[in-house]
């Protein structure tokens, strides 16, 4: 098994200032799946890596990476893992090749291992001929998309990637999911954290909705969506006037959504001016919707990002 | 029921490996690049301070101890650039390599141990002040302000000297929040401390109180080895000189990881 972690607990400080940051986390990669670790800010997701990877030692339960004992063994089990952090750490005095070759210095790879196989890498990242290429004159994508060409000098078994695509544009953020598929394909088992609905439901196999150090919920993303909520989803918003009753003082989608919503819905939630209708079936809804002028709506399948605001609230994480 | 390792404490001994030595090399491969001007920065402040002040003081006095002054303070300035050359490495190219480049971060994500890569920065920082020293040294002796073959076994006290000063050097990186955080170590420990250990002008020149204290810097040890060596002659108590560097080096370097690695594996 690429990691087996069971009953995980991770808790900074002492006493009465102590934050437990995971509570009881258990987590299972099966060999060659991408599995996608999904939470708001301070969920425990980086945390949760650094634990795997060895860096900080648990409070409790036990980690498996590679099959070898972490902390115990975190050493070793690094020789057959490649990180992608989340900040960029190349070494900005070296060329991308020299960022590759230093890079796998660092598990012992010899220069004349590793200097064949840098065309390959820098192909990899889409780095053609950037060999020689300063980093300060890599765009950001260019940087992230090196660093995971850094992250397999050591043909690693499992890749993890602490949110991989933050902060790119979109062309970029395909190429990457386009290089990680690509990835699982040969065989490469991937963990990555992210907080896009859609990179994971891309991308993963398997993911896991992790929130303040639990998990919330576990499956592929069909099986999630399935499992937590309504299959229909209607956004209603705009100007509501009443369609005849007194609309009173308050107006817009809210208003609408508390006379009637509870009547053509299972479940209705209301954030800002959108009133976000969940139901098995949509057609009485969407027949209601249509006498009611000035309202706007929007039909689609539920998806992940309605699970993940469904099982961690609306509200801001910072 | 709590793990025992998540109360292992940060002050563990030290678990060393051949590993650092590509961490070293990293490092190396870095200065390498830059090699002609770094070699300048660390060679003309010192050069400079020597020759002015040896030769603008030495018309003042002749003699300090039976020889040339400019012949005293080519030991101590030897020693003194030794000591900024190892402190400056570790505390600000080690802070940048620490917190500003994160680069010990994607180490650790190799298998190498925090452990390792802060001993690496040691005997990094060592080296280079070592490299630094001995480009005075040749100064020294092109000046001719030093004659006797002894000059050379200076460079094994330069590799002490930089290894003891890396190592308190990496106290402060391990707990400095900020670059300016360094302004004091250098204005509160550095610099008094290059004016009490005999750089400049004899330590029996100080008052008797302030003396004993002096005695026991790390720099005047360093300055107590090196000073006779160019001078020609064999210095007393060697081992004490030596042991007390070392020590240093050890307890430096042991308190320096821990709080790193408070800082960093949490």
């Amino acid at each position: 098994m690429p990691l087996e972690i069971s009953g995980l607990v991770k808790r900074f400080g002492e006493g009465s200032e102590a934050r437990e940051v995971v509570r009881g986390l258990d987590l299972s990669l099966r060999p060659g799946e991408c599995f996608a670790l999904l939470g708001p800010n301070g969920a425990g997701k980086t945390t949760t890596l650094r634990c795997a990877l060895g860096l900080t030692a648990p409070t409790a339960g036990d980690i498996r990476l590679c099959g070898l004992p972490v902390p115990e063994q975190a050493r070793e089990a690094r020789m057959r893992v490649g990180v992608v952090p989340q900040l960029d750490s190349l070494d900005p005095d070296f060329t991308c090749a020299e960022n590759l070759i230093v890079f796998a210095g660092y598990f012992g790879i010899r220069e004349s291992e590793i200097r064949p196989r840098i065309p390959e890498l820098l192909a990899f990242a889409g780095l053609e001929g950037k060999d020689n290429a300063r980093i300060q004159s890599l765009s950001g994508g260019m940087k992230r998309r090196l660093t995971l060409a850094r992250a397999l000098v050591n043909k690693p078994e499992l890749l993890i990637l602490d949110e991989p695509t933050t902060g790119l544009d979109p062309q970029a953020r395909h190429l990457i999911w386009e290089r990680l598929r690509r990835l699982t394909a040969e065989g490469t088992t991937i963990l990555l954290t992210t907080h896009f609905m859609d990179e994971a439901e891309r991308l993963a196999h398997r993911l896991a909705i992790l929130d303040a150090g639990r998990l919330l919920a576990q499956g592929s993303p069909r099986e999630v969506i399935a499992a937590h909520i309504e299959p229909q989803v209607v956004e209603v918003f705009g100007e509501w006037t009443g369609n005849g009753q007194s609309a009173g003082p308050e107006s817009g989608a809210a208003a609408w959504a508390t006379r009637h919503a509870a009547s053509f819905s299972k479940r209705c939630e209301i954030s800002g001016e959108t009133a976000f209708c969940y139901t098995d079936d949509a057609a009485p809804l969407l027949a209601h919707l249509a006498h009611q002028p000035g309202l706007r709506t929007l039909h689609r399948p539920a998806n992940l990002e309605d699970v993940f605001l469904k099982l961690t609230g609306r509200e801001l994480r910072d | 029921m709590d793990k025992p390792s998540a109360r292992r404490g940060h002050f563990a001994p030290p678990r060393l490996s051949l590993r650092f030595a590509a961490v070293w090399r990293r490092n190396f491969l870095v200065w390498k690049k830059l090699a002609l001007p770094s070699v300048v920065g660390n060679l003309a402040d010192p050069v400079i301070y020597m020759l002015g002040l040896g030769y603008g003081l030495g018309m003042l006095v002749p003699q300090v101890e039976g020889v040339s002054y400019i012949a005293f303070l080519a030991g101590g300035t030897l020693c003194y650039s030794t000591m900024n050359a190892a402190t400056f490495e570790v505390l600000y190219s080690g802070f940048s390599r620490m917190h500003v480049q994160k680069t010990w971060e994607a180490i650790m994500n190799a298998p190498i141990a925090l452990d390792d890569i802060v001993a690496a920065e040691l005997v990094w920082a060592a080296s280079k002040a070592t490299l630094a020293g001995t480009a005075i040294l040749a100064v020294i002796a092109a000046f001719g302000f030093t004659a006797s073959p002894l000059a050379l076994a200076a460079i094994p006290v330069i590799f002490l000297t930089g290894l003891c000063f890396a190592a308190l050097g990496l106290i402060m990186t391990a707990v400095a929040p900020s670059y300016d955080f360094f302004m004091y170590y250098f204005t509160l420990f550095i610099t008094p401390m290059t004016l009490l250990s005999g750089v400049f002008f004899p330590q029996s020149q100080l008052p008797d109180a302030v003396r004993h204290i002096a005695d026991a810097l790390p720099l005047s040890h360093a300055v107590s080895l090196a000073r006779p060596l160019l001078l020609g002659q064999m210095p007393q108590n060697i081992a004490l000189h030596a042991g007390v560097l070392a020590a240093v080096t050890v307890a430096a370097f042991w308190l320096a990881l821990a709080l790193t690695r408070r800082r960093l594996l949490k």
